[in-house]
């Protein structure tokens, strides 16, 4: 279990080495487009942030108003009988609707359990290994004027639900829940 | 979609919240939470503006490119329908490296170019290939390396160590994606027409 960990601290570090010494030996002028590729990267969130404020209000109010214990609390005995911890329930719904509205049920469940608990562990390894599926699978399909998409839901759904029980499963292994 | 669910989480709330008197904790959760949006977004600045620069010498180092050229025999694999050397495979491989990678905004291009490739060789042209099947469901389920965003959020909700959950990740996401290639392999076995 501690290798997986290991590999956690070792990875942002080996992709920067890789990057930077591949970069320079050939001939990059490193730091000049590093700026550059940043300057995007600023660009993508403060085009984003109205849609996070918007978003982060919507689910902070149905937070507050008793709304999404609501959901949870009746969804919880379906959850319990399959050994689903039932705060994730309104997230691994949402996940493959809108990836902004996962979004903020994730920073409501940092706020809520902390993001070194269980449940904020478990949301983040889930993050990493999901899909807005039902947005993705429309875009592309109409782009190319498909109109019957036979099996592509049923296997995208299915690779979903296995992300969602294996991120469970190994961070209960891995962080010894 | 997003219009209407926007929309419907607000008006249900105000409704719950009026029946259940909570409306004052409504009222100070509307003002608290826009704030917090503006204080994320400011976390997400600096990783994602780092994690875009990096990812911009690795393209222009031709790292990127070189990646998709040895994705051959993936490819070969996954999209036996799909001829060598055919421009679908390396729009394919720029969008499973870009997706890998975590950047979506190369991913997205990438993919519609490679959608209309795969149409080229679509025979039926209403109903979706066997190829562009196992394409969407690799693309939705796929192998991510470093869920940039994810640690962002961490780090600005107070992790100790915001980087500890890329391991397990990893294993998540290499399941997932199993699972979506064998479900597709089966699948089009079951599916054929």
């Amino acid at each position: 279990m501690k290798w997986v960990l290991f590999i956690s601290d070792l990875m942002i570090p080996l992709v920067f080495f890789s990057i930077l010494l591949y970069g320079l030996l050939q001939g990059v002028r490193v730091f000049d487009v590093f700026v550059k590729g940043a300057g995007e990267g600023f660009e993508t969130i403060l085009h984003i942030m109205p849609t996070i404020i918007g978003l982060m209000v919507a689910i902070g109010m149905f937070r507050a108003s008793g709304a999404l214990e609501l959901v949870t609390r009746c969804l919880a005995p379906f959850a319990k009988a399959v050994g689903f911890p039932p705060p994730l329930l309104p997230l691994a719904l949402m996940r493959s609707i809108s990836s902004s509205a996962a979004n903020g049920l994730v920073f409501d469940l940092f706020k809520t359990y902390g993001p070194d608990s269980f449940i904020g562990r478990s949301v983040s390894v889930m993050m990493g290994c999901t899909e807005t599926i039902f947005y993705t699978l429309s875009v592309y399909f109409m782009t190319v004027d498909i109109k019957k998409t036979r099996y592509t839901l049923a296997g995208a759904l299915l690779a979903n639900v296995a992300g969602i029980i294996a991120s469970i499963s190994i961070t209960r292994w891995i962080f010894g829940y | 979609m997003l219009n209407a669910l926007w929309a419907s989480l607000i008006l249900i709330s105000i409704v719950i919240a009026t029946i259940t008197g909570r409306l004052d904790a409504l009222t100070q959760a509307t003002i608290q939470s826009a704030k917090e949006g503006v204080i994320l977004c400011f976390t997400l600045l600096g990783t994602m503006s780092l994690w875009m620069g990096m990812m911009k010498i690795a393209e222009d180092g031709g790292l990127i490119r070189g990646l998709c050229n040895r994705m051959g025999p993936i490819l070969h694999f996954l999209f036996p329908d799909v001829p060598d050397h055919h421009p679908a495979q390396k729009h394919i491989a720029t969008n499973l490296i870009a997706n890998v990678l975590g950047l979506g905004w190369a991913a997205t291009p990438a993919g519609l170019k490679a959608m209309e490739k795969l149409q080229e060789l679509n025979k039926n042209k209403d109903t979706a290939s066997r190829a562009m099947c196992m394409f969407l469901i690799v693309n939705v389920s796929s192998v991510q390396l470093l869920p940039v965003n994810i640690i962002a959020f961490r780090d600005q909700y107070g992790s100790a160590n915001p980087a500890e959950i890329i391991g397990p990740a990893i294993l998540a996401t290499i399941i997932s994606t199993l699972v979506g290639v064998i479900a597709g392999k089966i699948l089009e076995r079951v599916y054929y027409y």
